[in-house]
């Protein structure tokens, strides 16, 4: 792809170079400081990845990069070049020139990022329109070029389509293809991966190792170790504002130096086995040792049975098109959970998972086949029956914000997942609530608190003892940890296995992140289109898998240690 | 980097026409589906407003049999009033006259005025033009005045919102009896510029009635516009685009404009039948003929057979645009298409 604007570089300064860059929010009397004088430099055909966790001010770094700070953001900093330009002191029509030209930028977001209303070969021609005095028909073509460039398929077909009718996968191909339309010097990718299927962050992260090996420089931002070890150069660690290490890639993923990075590494569930913690046990609040009412309540008989505690026969389900056709949601999967052992659930999205969680929780009845809990019929009951029977199995959704009650506080939320919560008195309701919270390792504090005013890490917390208050015998876990940040999910896979033990808890855990459900699981169902393609004890089916589908699953699970096609390093 | 159109087997270029047929097909089969569906629906509500009105018509005191002799205070003898009650039929039960006005609607025949003297169908027919050019005027205006603001208030940050806020809750909240009044006493009495009535042909005389029913709209349409113009602004798309160099008006006008123009479009609809009602108080005020002075003009002498005319003529033009702006809101928006 030859493109008018590109001027070959061929000194050895960096692309860009960044001393002391100053971010803070704000009016001028009241400013909060975000990013606190960093340093950093990319070259051509190298690729940096800043790694920090929310709030640490990786984004908002990447953005200053493109001077879409914000209206109420001062930046300040003793160098800001791009290729030796200054870019302190643009102007905005100076800033247009650089967007999209010089500097590529690949918002997180993907699945919202392109305009529903617009084919995308009109966004992804958007930058051609702004930045060239190409014809409209030339710049189809470049389109047209672009598309299959990113690995697009039907060009032709796809260039009239709006996002809505595109997957995932090919909307984060999209957006590539409108950020490198111009070969800009430098490409942003913020959280390019996240939100993704397994197999299809594999085939960007792919695509954006050719466009560095094309001589792009690349600076890619990310919470995630694993994701980015395989192609950045060099890692940037950014806690609070700050880069806390900075270095060659085997260098910080092998031989951290910093206490932080020690801990983002540890919270990493890829290849760590069963019961490893992955994250440090925080002083002061522990899972304390107690019977909870609940718990008391279910050392009935049904406690006593023997057999698997939930089992899955031959499920079938079938959902319309909106054009009318059948399609196959789930087709003949079985599955036996045991008691006190996590069954995982991998698949992506569209494999069927979700339904599958569905009729476990006897929410949706299966077209054939059976679920029975704790021995006894589930699935063939009438929900009259099945209600009082709902306390042995609970859940825990990817969004817990959406699942609870925006005006109620926590200890609402709670006393009302209590079995009779009704017919407690209110002294022992609140022991119980305060009780679940030391329980999940939260502050008895946090019982006036509503919803919105948690973080993703408290939320989930709070649903968990949601889920733990009627004392269940089965967790139903969808998806549980996805939208956490690493070291949050580490901490939330730490509590999960300490409860498990602790209560003889059964999980059926469903993820689409292999790292997740191989850390956590004693035994996996891989799902691919509605079938179970292979299941078996999760060590054996990691070290030896059968299907072709199953080792194309784990080949694109994100690891820690480079590859050989990763980075130069 | 070339493009190989050569090197595609035979079945790739027979399967993708294939597909974008079957999309077509599926496409307008989900649009015929809807429009069947609406025209069901629509004889159900015709036959509903029709019944309401003719009942409602009767609950009404008075005689009917006044407006026939020339309105009320006229010195016909009761011999006479029940000769022409036994002429319209108005001495059969009700349920009669009620099938025979059916019968008679369902063939298109809305019957005779009964002060006119000249069939119903005749008189709305002169008068709806005048009532549409109205309605659609104001509708265009309102729409121009809404977008305009929209787009004025959402760029110009905190001032120009507040300001935008404020303008569209007025005008939303104000009425039009008043409004027209106001614009008389201004433009008309102390200024001069423009006449008070609109009777005569020409520009000039349906500037005022235009406005008297664009501003309220414009309001309302207005707050629902800026409100998505907002979202899409601010939405991750408008920040893609940005990063690519896109400046802040060709922003506004290639991607919020259109995510503004949505609901205005679904609303446009409703809308109209509002204009239409509104009409009633404009055309009164600006002494401008219409189908709604003449619905007033029937009502207040118990002209029955007109006030049924009007009733289900305005029902019959509020389910058509209701139609066309939900079709139309399906051609912008693509993602209603896919459901």
């Amino acid at each position: 792809m030859s493109q008018p604007t590109t001027t070959p570089f061929t000194d050895n300064e960096p692309v860009i170079k960044v001393r002391d860059l100053r971010i803070a929010f704000g009016s001028k009397t009241r400013s909060t400081p975000t990013v606190h004088g960093i340093d950093f430099e990319i070259h051509a055909g190298e690729c940096l990845a800043i790694v920090g966790e929310s709030g640490s001010g990786k984004s908002v770094t990447a953005r200053t990069l493109i001077g879409l700070t914000g209206a109420n953001a001062v930046i300040q900093a003793q160098t800001l070049q791009l290729r030796g330009k200054d870019l302190r002191r643009n102007s905005d029509r100076a800033w247009r020139k650089v967007r999209g030209a010089d500097i590529g930028y690949v918002l997180q977001d993907a699945l919202v990022s392109l305009d529903p209303l617009r084919p995308i070969g009109r966004e992804i021609a958007d930058s051609l329109r702004i930045h060239t005095k190409l014809s409209a028909a030339a710049r189809t073509n470049t389109v047209l070029g672009l598309l299959e460039a990113v690995g697009i398929p039907e060009p032709e077909q796809r260039i009239n389509q709006r996002s809505g009718e595109l997957s995932g996968g090919l909307r984060q191909r999209a957006l590539i293809a409108a950020a490198i339309a111009l070969d800009p010097a430098l490409l942003i990718a913020d959280e390019p991966t996240t939100a993704l299927d397994a197999t299809v962050q594999q085939q960007i992260l792919d695509l954006l190792a050719e466009r560095k090996a094309a001589g792009t420089s690349l600076l890619l931002i990310s919470h995630d170790l694993a994701v980015v070890g395989q192609l950045a150069d060099r890692i940037a660690v950014m806690r609070q504002g700050e880069i806390v290490e900075t270095g060659p890639t085997a260098q910080v993923l092998g031989n951290p130096q910093h206490e932080y990075t020690q801990r983002l590494l540890r919270a990493v569930p890829t290849d760590k086995p069963r019961g490893t913690r992955l994250a440090p046990a925080r002083a002061g609040i522990s899972v304390r040792q107690h019977a909870l009412i609940g718990a008391d309540r279910a050392a009935d008989a049904t406690r006593e049975h023997a057999g698997p505690v939930l089992v899955a026969e031959s499920l079938r389900k079938t959902y319309r098109n909106p054009d009318g056709s059948p399609r196959v949601a789930v087709h003949d999967v079985s599955f036996a959970l045991n008691r006190g052992q996590t069954l995982g659930i991998v698949g992506e999205s569209g494999s069927g998972k979700s339904t599958v969680a569905r009729m476990a929780l006897g929410l949706t009845a299966p077209e054939s086949g059976e679920v029975k809990l704790l021995g006894n019929p589930w699935s063939t009951l009438l929900e009259k029956q099945r209600r009082p029977q709902r306390r042995h199995i609970t859940s825990i959704y990817q969004d817990p914000l959406g699942s609870f009650d925006p005006q109620w506080d926590v200890a609402r939320i709670l006393a009302d997942a209590l079995p009779d919560s009704r017919a407690l008195p209110a002294a022992e309701r609140r022991d119980e609530v305060i009780r679940l919270l030391e329980t999940v390792g939260l502050d008895a504090s946090m019982e006036s608190r509503l919803p919105l005013r948690l973080s993703g890490g408290q939320r989930q917390r709070i649903a968990i003892a949601r889920a733990l208050a009627p004392g269940p015998e089965v967790i139903i876990c969808d998806e549980p940890v996805s939208a956490l940040d690493v070291s949050i999910q580490a901490q939330v896979l730490d509590l999960l296995d300490e409860l498990q033990s602790e209560f003889k808890l059964s999980y059926l855990f469903i993820s689409h992140d292999l790292g997740v459900v191989q850390h956590i699981s004693d035994e996996i169902v891989v799902m691919e289109a509605g079938r179970v393609v292979e299941a078996g004890r999760t060590a054996e089916v990691f070290a030896n898998p059968a299907e072709d589908y199953t080792k194309k699953l784990l080949s694109a699970a994100p690891r820690l240690y480079p590859t050989p096609t990763g980075g130069k390093a | 980097m070339s493009l190989d159109t050569d090197n595609r087997t035979p079945a790739d270029s027979v399967a993708a026409p294939a597909i974008q047929d079957n999309a077509a097909k599926a496409r307008l089969k989900s649009v015929l589906r809807l429009t069947g569906f609406r025209t069901l629906g629509a004889a159900g509500v015709l036959w509903a407003v029709a019944t309401l009105a003719f009942f409602a018509m009767r609950l009404v005191p008075g005689d009917p049999v006044d407006a026939l002799l020339g309105g009320p205070g006229n010195n016909a003898t009761e011999e006479v009033r029940q000769q022409t009650r036994e002429l319209n039929g108005l001495n059969a039960p009700m349920l009669v006259q009620y099938g025979a006005y059916l019968g008679k609607l369902v063939t298109g025949d809305l019957g005779d005025s009964y002060q006119l003297r000249e069939p119903v169908a005749h008189v709305l027919g002169e008068q709806l033009g005048n009532t549409l050019v109205l309605a659609v005027l104001a509708l265009a205006t309102a729409w121009v005045l809404a977008l305009g603001l929209a787009l004025w208030s959402a760029r110009g940050g905190k001032a120009a919102t507040l300001v935008g806020n404020l303008l569209e809750v007025v005008s939303a909240a104000v009425p039009h009896f008043w409004l027209g009044s106001l614009l008389i006493l201004v433009f008309s009495v102390r200024l001069q510029w423009l006449p008070a009535t609109s009777g005569a042909p020409g520009v000039e005389g349906l500037i005022l009635p235009v406005l008297t029913l664009a501003v309220p709209l414009a309001g309302f349409l207005g707050q629902v516009m800026r409100e998505s113009m907002l979202t899409a602004m601010n939405s991750p798309f408008a920040i893609s685009s940005r990063a690519r160099g896109e400046s802040e008006v060709s922003l506004s006008l290639r991607h919020a404009l259109r995510h503004a123009a949505l609901p205005g479009i679904g609303l446009s609809g409703w809308a109209m039948g509002s204009l239409i009602s509104g009409a009633v108080v404009v055309e009164t005020v600006f002494a401008r003929p219409g189908i709604g002075r003449t619905l007033l003009q029937s009502v207040l002498v118990r002209d029955v057979p007109v006030v049924l005319g009007v009733v289900v003529l305005v029902a019959a033009i509020y389910i058509l645009v209701t139609l066309l702006s939900d079709l139309a809101e399906r051609l912008a928006d693509p993602r209603l298409r896919a459901a």
